[in-house]
Order: structure tokens, then C-alpha cells, then sequence
């Protein structure tokens, strides 16, 4: 662990009588990426609104490079860029206009927001729309361009606030291997994800958030490690069937938890506990009627680490792949 | 340090005039939506053209009725001036609303920038609109048959005025648009704000006509205070009592809500 670039202590934030973010606490070392893993409304937004000076909180305090984001919002402000779900870019501006007016808003020269301007639209593939209102963008064009502005002014920090939401698998990964570059030039990144797969290849640590507290904060490795590298789920006709099936089960080197009519085995080694499971289940004439094999998803996450499942309306593994002709 | 994408850590660039830079930065970035998106612009100027139209030929002849001595298009315009500035003020609160709305003011929030710039940005493009919005409707007005009857200085004065009062309404609608967040609750939020104002004034018709208890509102209120200094301005006669209670309008009212819009600003950006 290097330098901590932001620390985190104890933060807490209420709107009215809902708890956005309740005693929270982390740091990011210099140059890594750290995420915060968690479903809808679980405060990752709230978290970053504060870390990027938009928001004050009600108790405890941040540092970003040293720097008090409430006493010293002004210094924070000059090494940070936001790029996300609720930081827009003016539709009714050029996407070279949007650039330039960050520029501009960031106290660079005029000379060198115009030159930034144009270096990014070529580094993000806008070079050609570069005229063009954002109106006429696609959302995988904007949301580059999202980006694109956060990083006019050079910033040491970058808050990405779900980034590859709603974007395709090519954006995704462009997105990522850029997010990597920037890495590996010193920036820290802190990113909020829904996705247990982005969080595991993006970032050096997670922090699990669900309704403003942090319930895991650890590796990726690590927490990967405690959930088990594959998950086989088994849907059984009905529940007296997947009670036996359950018993059955028991007897496998993996986690095995039952909900309902379906059985989920956790495990690091899936294909010798699918062949097993399938090898006792059989021994008893326990046919199941559905059977799926797949990564861990954040659902897997927070049935392990709450018993509960993940509330919000996404738990998929991946970004959901949308339409992107950009 | 030299890659494209990778962070450079920047001396804090101490500007002199910072607030200004940034204000005016965002004024340009508002402005090109202006003639980007046109319609922003006509629904401004179609309104008041009607109100000429409607005022000078449908009521115009009854209306001449109530103002012996000079003709009624005389009375009407300066009028109509105070009108549009007080519509294009409106714009203020869509605005607003629409930035608040798309996320682009938490951009702004998180930006190394001046506080200030965002409403003085805002209010700014909007005086700056109107006054094309004002030249054009004295355009109109010259060609509709309206005729100053003072020097060219005191016509430009008056105009003055009017885009300065334009500007305090700004103000107030400024305050509309933060309190309420989405550009079309603002254009209705507006409306009732503006309606009063503009209708029971002195603006089209002399507010001797009006019942007595619309009378004790109509007399005293800014849209009347503005008009009728704008009339003595443009019309003659004595100038100096419409002056001083439109003035005490207009400082009054950026004193109360330039403050209640700035409060809003914040409150805007700490809620949801």
C-alpha cells in the first residue's frame, strides 16, 4: 500500500430520515484503484457527491491528497475530475465546446484548454463529432465524452461514478483499458460499480456498501476467495425435494445454502462440484429441473456477507450490453 | 507527466478577476444554446409581437379611449418593453432548472470555479438576450407607428432601464427555478409569479381605469413603477418621482433575491 490519496473517516450523510451514509470509513493508496461495490441506493453515489466537494457531510471527515474536502473545498476541487451518472455534459454544446468550457472553468490558459480539448476528443474517438451538438451523440459518446472532461485538467484523483453503466461490451473494455492507463501513469481512481466483475478486474480494493454502511472492504482476491470462484445454483421442483436435495448436498467441500426451491453450491473448484453434486443427486433419484453455473454476482456477495439478497434492481455479473452505434 | 491521459499536478492558478472569468465563461456556454436551440428564442419574441398586435389593432381603439392626448401606441410600448424584458427574465428559472435537472450544475459544483458564476452566468445570458429581444420589439414598435417624443439619450436611458429591471426579475425567477428543479414545473412555476405583474399594471392600460382595490395593488408594484418611468422617460413630463420609485424597485429586489437565490443555489445542491 502506497500513500493514501483519500481517506475516508466516519462519514455520514442523511436526507430527512433516510441514511445515506452511515459511519463510513476507507482510504485509496496513491495510484490505485479502489472500488465501492454496491446495488442501487446503497450511498456510493452520496459517497462520491461528498468526496467531490458537491455535497457536505453531516459527520466525519475526508481527505483527498491531504486536503479537507469541506474546510479546504477550494484545493480539493483543483485535483479531482467526476465523471458519472449525474455529472452531465451541455447537450446543447459541441462536444469540443463542453471541453473547452471545463477548461476554462478549471483556470487553464486559454491555450492549453483548447489544445487539451482537441487531445482528448482524438484520445476518445470524438475527433469527427467534434462539431457536432452533444444532442446528436450516442450514449456510449457521451458517456466518453463524460469522461473525457473529467480528465481536462490533468486531475490526480478521478471519481468515476458508475462508468460503464448502460454501456457495451467494446465501450466497457475501451473504458477499462483507459481507466488502466491512467493507473499506471500515478492517477488514483475511486469507482462506484454494481458489477462484482468490474470491481474484481478494475480495482486493487473493494469496499461493500449496502444502505450506507461498508460491510466488506478488503481484495479483490480476498473477497473472491471467501465467495467461492463459481457458483452452481440447482431449481428443484418443489420444496420437499430441495430439502433433501439440500441433506444430499451437505456432504460436498462447498457452501451450500437453499432458498426456497433452489439449492446454490459455492465453490473454487465448479467442475469437480458439478460432477459430484450431479453424482449424489443422481444417487438419490433427485432430478433437478434447472440447473446454472456461473461467476459470483454482487447478489452472491451480499447473500454472503448479509444473508439477505442485494436490494435494487440490478445484480448482474456484467453491464448489461445496450445499443451503441457509436 | 507527459502522457496524454495521466495527472499532472497544476500550481493553484491564482487569477485576478476569477469571478468574472468564470461568470462570463458560463454566460457564453448559455448563450450558444440560445442560437443552438431557437426555439428558446422565438417562444420569447412571438408572445410580446402578439401583445403588439392584439393591443395596437383589436384593443387599441378602445384602449385610445382611456389615454386622451397622445396616441395609444405611444402609451403601449413602453409598456410592451417592460413586458418582454419581464418574459425573457422567465428564462431565468427554466434555466436553471434544466442544469439542475441534467446534472450540470453538480459538474459545475465539483469544478476549481467561482460560486458566483453559476447564477451570475445565468442571469447574465438572460440580460444579455434581452437585449436583442428589446431591440427587436422597438423595431416593431417604430414600425407599428410609435414615435418618441424626447431626445435619442433619453430613449436609450429608458431602454436602459428596462433591461436593468429585466435583469432584478431575473433575480426573483432565479429563486423559482432552484425551488423547483425541472424546467417545465419552472415555465409554470413562472407563470403565476409573472401574470399579476405584467397584467394588473399599468403596462397596456392607465391604472385609473382598474376597480379601486386592483388599483392599490396595480399603482404600487414594479412592473407599473418600471413602465411608467420608462414613459416619462420616453413620453416627457415629469421623470424624477418614476424614476426614484422604479430604482428603489430594482435595488430592492436584487438585494432580497440575489441572497435568496444564492441560499437556494446551495440548498439545491445539498438536497435529493
Amino acid at each position: 500500500m502506497g500513500d493514501p490519496a483519500i481517506i475516508v473517516e466516519g462519514l455520514t450523510k442523511r436526507f430527512g430520515d433516510v441514511v445515506a451514509l452511515d459511519d463510513v470509513s476507507f482510504e485509496a493508496s496513491v495510484g490505485s484503484v479502489f472500488g465501492l461495490l454496491g446495488p442501487n441506493g446503497a450511498g456510493k453515489t452520496t459517497a462520491i457527491r461528498i468526496l467531490t466537494t458537491i455535497l457536505r457531510p453531516d459527520a466525519g471527515s475526508a481527505t483527498i491528497l491531504g486536503r479537507d474536502v469541506v474546510h479546504e473545498a477550494p484545493h480539493v476541487r483543483q485535483q479531482i475530475g467526476l465523471a458519472g451518472q449525474y455529472a452531465a455534459v451541455d447537450v446543447n454544446l459541441t462536444g469540443r465546446e463542453n471541453l473547452r468550457l471545463i477548461g476554462r472553468l478549471a483556470q487553464l490558459s486559454r491555450a492549453e484548454f483548447r489544445q487539451r480539448a482537441d487531445e482528448l476528443l482524438e484520445r476518445f474517438d470524438l475527433a469527427s463529432a467534434a462539431k457536432r451538438p452533444v444532442r446528436t451523440y450516442s450514449g456510449g459518446m457521451r458517456r466518453r465524452l463524460d469522461v473525457a472532461a473529467a480528465l481536462v485538467a490533468h486531475p490526480p484523483v478521478l471519481f468515476l461514478d458508475e462508468p460503464t453503466t448502460g454501456l457495451d461490451l467494446q465501450s466497457r473494455n475501451e473504458l477499462w483499458d483507459m481507466i488502466r492507463e491512467l493507473v499506471a501513469d500515478g492517477t488514483t481512481v475511486l469507482l462506484t460499480t454494481q458489477y462484482l466483475e468490474e470491481a474484481d478486474r478494475l480495482t486493487h480494493r473493494i469496499a461493500v456498501i449496502d444502505k450506507g454502511k461498508v460491510i466488506a472492504n478488503d481484495t479483490p482476491a480476498a473477497l473472491k476467495s471467501a465467495l467461492g470462484s463459481t457458483v452452481i445454483e440447482f431449481g428443484m421442483d418443489n420444496s420437499v425435494t430441495a430439502s433433501r436435495a439440500e441433506h444430499v448436498l451437505a456432504e460436498l467441500p462447498a457452501r451450500v445454502e437453499r432458498d426456497g426451491t433452489s439449492i446454490r453450491l459455492t465453490s473454487n473448484d465448479g467442475t469437480r462440484l458439478l460432477i459430484g453434486a450431479m453424482h449424489l443427486l443422481d444417487g438419490q433419484q433427485l432430478s433437478p429441473i434447472a440447473v446454472e453455473v456461473r461467476e459470483p454476482s454482487l447478489d452472491d456477495v451480499f447473500l454472503l456477507l448479509t444473508g439477505r439478497h442485494a436490494e435494487g434492481d440490478q445484480s448482474g455479473t456484467a453491464p448489461s450490453p445496450t445499443a451503441d452505434t457509436g | 507527466m507527459s502522457t496524454l491521459l495521466g495527472s499532472k499536478v497544476r500550481p493553484a492558478r491564482r487569477r485576478a478577476f476569477r469571478p468574472a472569468h468564470d461568470a462570463l465563461a458560463v454566460c457564453g456556454r448559455n448563450l450558444i444554446a440560445f442560437y443552438r436551440v431557437p426555439r428558446l428564442l422565438v417562444f420569447s419574441t412571438i408572445q410580446p409581437l402578439v401583445f403588439v398586435f392584439l393591443f395596437r389593432y383589436v384593443f387599441g381603439g378602445v384602449a385610445a379611449l382611456a389615454i386622451p392626448g397622445i396616441p395609444y401606441v405611444d402609451f403601449l410600448m413602453p409598456g410592451v418593453f417592460v413586458q418582454v424584458a419581464v418574459f425573457g427574465a422567465m428564462n431565468t428559472a427554466v434555466g436553471l432548472a434544466s442544469d439542475l435537472q441534467s446534472g450540470m450544475l453538480e459538474r459545475f459544483a465539483s469544478l476549481p470555479m467561482a460560486r458566483s458564476a453559476v447564477l451570475a452566468g445565468r442571469t447574465l445570458a438572460d440580460l444579455t438576450r434581452n437585449v436583442f429581444v428589446v431591440a427587436l420589439m422597438v423595431t416593431v414598435g417604430f414600425a407599428v407607428g410609435f414615435r418618441t417624443h424626447l431626445g435619442v439619450a433619453s430613449f436609450l436611458a429608458a431602454m436602459l432601464l428596462v433591461l436593468m429591471f429585466g435583469f432584478a426579475m431575473s433575480w426573483i425567477f432565479a429563486v423559482v427555478g432552484l425551488a423547483v428543479g425541472d424546467p417545465e414545473t419552472a415555465q409554470a412555476a413562472a407563470f403565476p409569479v409573472m401574470a399579476p405583474l405584467v397584467f394588473a399594471s399599468s403596462a397596456f392600460i392607465p391604472v385609473r381605469t382598474m376597480p379601486g382595490w386592483l388599483q392599490a395593488f396595480a399603482s404600487h408594484q414594479p412592473v407599473s413603477a418600471t413602465a411608467s418611468a420608462v414613459r416619462a422617460l420616453v413620453l416627457g413630463g415629469p421623470t424624477r418621482t418614476d424614476l426614484l420609485h422604479c430604482l428603489a424597485w430594482l435595488v430592492g429586489i436584487v438585494i432580497v433575491f440575489a441572497p435568496l437565490g444564492a441560499w437556494r443555489y446551495r440548498h439545491a445542491m445539498s438536497g435529493s
